[in-house]
């Protein structure tokens, strides 16, 4: 096996990179609490609508947590998965260009395909 | 591994090349693969048009013909179209980005293996008996109906061979967005490259799609499950959907790296820089996007409803306008320019009013009302013959000669290769051009045969001709490869002598590093700038000669994707005979072990000390 290089980091990198770690770690454990939120009040919406409770309908129930998976998975992606970070431009306008191809899709099988 | 010669064994030179993970290497074999993949959808056509010389002709039988087209559509477009145009792109794509390899040298091997073993696989149904008999399109409400294994053996085959492709395109987009050298930015990329880029991009969004639409007919014929069975709730319909969703950007896929090959073939040999280059680029993207829109075009008559048709109709004739800037453009690029009407010149210049009509048959299609009365005829195997052959094929060809002095170090006979172009450009439009009438006349594709006094014995009889004519250009073709390997001729870096793009700066063939140094890249056509400059290796480095970090070989993608084929034969066989489920098991067992092997095992590669670098330079004569 060949010699692998090894890059020695500074004392003034080593404090920026954990300066950087803190606040990542803080970003995600408030993301992730957020994300805890957003679980708890969708299963409320459910139960709530389960219930009949007056307001709950499926017209309300349905969009809204929908919306909610959407958020979770924008924060799931932006948080956990570091794209918030940079240098993933690339790939996040490739997954923009599958999420807009696949809607497409999906949008002509509904609305012309199958309707 | 070292880089000085040595005399070895041909047990050790085939090991090598096995276990190479060198995108010169993969390069070669991907092409070695495709031309044999060629060869013998070359021989399914050649049967197909004896069979159809004369009316009421029993040369094959009706069962034999259905296979015979069935092999030649899917053999053509996916084991050899696409796996040469990969042969094509690995091995120039990374010296045009000035790269010493791809970004996934293990994925690279790993794509190739599972092509062949995913080709072999499906060919191997010739020898079981049951080879796939539902078309190329495999429509569910014939291939779940076919008796006995031969659509197992398309759907199964395709499976491995597409999980190949799947891994090959998306190593070249990450090989592009990361590993360009220092100056090449995107707008300075040579067009080839931007194709491949782009034709990586619709492989990524085109075959998950087609992944899962094939373990659907897999489950729905070896595993009881209904996805497309209409009489256990499911949806035939759906399986045309998927395959088109795949389909169409599929045949961008192929056309979008032979528009590269001819924008690079242009300006070479008329020797001026790309005419509108940024609006090529601009072209090139927007039919790779448009791609996805159009798919429902090739079901026009399966009853989506006018809303439907006229949507698929006007996005696809959409498609005819980037198009056209292209076809402008190459125009206008030979236009004023000191044309060398070379072999690979003649290609290109044989490929402008060939794919022009194939485009225009293409727009007749695209308007639905008509498309009813086209449908099915021989006029859609002329149109798409017209695209594939007159695109496609002529830029393979075309990148043959065009490249071969680069892959090989020995150049092509001119005359050899004029007299390939000749036969082969005469008999295809021989060909397809009478196709066109033969549908407008009412043939109807995939017939085994027709009766006599309908007016088509003459027009099938002309076609047939042609497609001799084809076979004679390629055995001229492989004739004159073997010569020139004979002679062993050596050449320099730029025997075209009008090189515009970084590969030309490098030895021919490069060596196994590629650039002693990293080049540095001043503008689009990098090396024609140096050659204006009075610099006459076209070479600027962007680094002093240093340590060269190069990835170790692996067998562990051979054994992968045998443990893969291994495994289609159990699934195939798994309901009629007890050994069926362990040889599934078995299959799969040893592509898991291949993969946690590779996990667990760190393999940093090695380094090409500098001194070995200077040795190499030196015996050179100093220019890189």
């Amino acid at each position: 096996m060949a010699d692998i290089e090894v890059y020695k980091k500074s004392a003034h990198e080593l404090a920026l990179s954990h300066r950087r770690a803190r606040k990542s770690m803080r970003g995600q454990v408030m993301m992730f609490s957020l994300m805890i939120f957003l679980t708890l009040i969708s299963f409320s919406i459910v139960t709530a609508y389960q219930h009949e409770t007056l307001g709950f309908s499926s017209y309300f129930t349905i969009p809204v947590i929908l919306l909610f998976a959407a958020v979770q998975v924008a924060l799931q992606l932006y948080y956990f998965m570091h794209m918030n970070e940079k240098g993933h431009n690339v790939a996040a306008l490739f997954m923009f260009i599958g999420v807009l191809l696949a809607f497409a899709m999906l949008l002509g099988y509904i609305t012309i395909v199958w309707w | 591994m070292s880089s000085v010669a040595q005399k070895r064994g041909f047990g050790a030179t085939v090991y090598d090349w096995m276990t190479s993970v060198d995108h010169k290497k993969v390069g070669i074999m991907y092409l070695l693969g495709g031309l044999f993949f060629f060869i013998l959808g070359g021989i399914e056509a050649m049967l197909i048009r004896l069979q159809l010389l004369t009316p009421n002709n029993d040369l094959v039988s009706a069962g034999l013909f259905n296979e015979l087209i069935t092999m030649h559509g899917t053999t053509m477009i996916f084991l050899a179209a696409m796996p040469i145009l990969f042969g094509f792109m690995n091995y120039i794509m990374p010296l045009q980005i000035g790269a010493r390899d791809v970004a996934f040298p293990f994925l690279n091997s790993l794509g190739l293996w599972m092509f062949i073993f995913g080709g072999i696989f499906l060919n191997l149904s010739w020898f079981f008996g049951h080879v796939p008999d539902s078309g190329w399109t495999s429509y569910t409400s014939l291939a779940i109906a076919s008796e006995g294994h031969g659509m197992d053996f398309y759907a199964i085959g395709l499976q491995i061979a597409g999980g190949g492709t799947l891994i090959a395109g998306i190593n070249f987009l990450v090989t592009i967005i990361n590993m360009r050298a220092p100056g090449m930015t995107y707008m300075r990329m040579p067009m080839f490259t931007w194709t491949t880029f782009v034709a990586s991009a619709l492989i990524l969004f085109a075959f998950p799609p087609f992944t899962i639409g094939l373990f659907m007919l897999t489950f729905d014929r070896m595993f009881g499950a209904n996805f497309f069975d209409h009489t256990m709730g499911g949806n035939t319909i759906i399986w045309e959907h998927i395959f088109w969703i795949m389909g169409h950007p599929e045949v961008y896929i192929l056309i979008l790296p032979a528009f590269g090959i001819f924008s690079e073939i242009f300006s070479v040999f008329a020797r001026k820089r790309l005419f509108g280059y940024s609006a090529m680029v601009f072209a090139t993207v927007l039919i790779g996007f448009l791609g996805f829109m159009v798919w429902a075009h090739h079901m026009f008559t399966v009853g989506l409803g006018p809303t439907a048709n006229a949507i698929f109709a006007v996005a696809t004739m959409a498609i005819a306008v980037p198009t056209g800037v292209k076809i402008f453009n190459w125009l206008l690029t030979i236009w004023g320019g000191s044309i060398k009407v070379t072999t690979p010149m003649l290609y290109a210049l044989g490929f402008i009013p060939s794919f022009v009509m194939g485009g225009v048959t293409g727009v007749m299609q695209g308007a639905a009302p008509l498309d009813y009365q086209l449908h099915d005829s021989y006029f859609i195997v002329a149109h798409f013959h017209y695209v594939i052959v007159g695109g496609v094929v002529l830029a393979i060809f075309a990148a043959l000669h065009y490249w071969w002095p680069k892959m090989f170090g020995t150049m092509l006979s001119e005359k050899l290769g004029k007299v390939t172009f000749f036969f082969f450009f005469i008999g295809f439009h021989l060909t397809f051009l009478i196709q066109h009438w033969l549908g407008f006349w009412g043939m109807p594709r995939r017939v085994w045969t027709y009766m006599d006094g309908q007016g088509w014995n003459a027009a099938n009889y002309i076609s047939t001709i042609g497609a001799l004519m084809m076979a004679v250009g390629f055995t001229v073709l492989v004739i004159n490869i073997i010569i020139t390997t004979a002679k062993n001729v050596r050449v320099t870096n730029d025997p075209w002598e009008d090189g515009r793009t970084l590969e030309w700066a490098v030895p021919s063939p490069p060596p196994f590093y590629n650039f002693t140094q990293t080049p540095l890249v001043r503008g689009l056509d990098t090396v024609w700038i140096e050659k204006m400059e009075g610099n006459k290796s076209g070479f600027t480095p962007s680094e002093p000669v240093v340590d060269i970090h190069m990835p170790n070989g692996s067998i562990i993608p051979f054994f992968m994707s045998l443990g893969l084929f291994i495994a289609g034969f159990g699934a195939m066989y798994r309901a009629e005979t007890t050994w069926g489920l362990t040889v599934l098991i078995l299959g799969l067992l040893l592509s898991f072990i291949a993969m946690s092997l590779r996990s667990v095992k760190d393999d940093l590669g090695y380094y090409v000390k500098k001194e070995e670098v200077l040795r190499d330079l030196k015996s050179k004569g100093g220019s890189n």
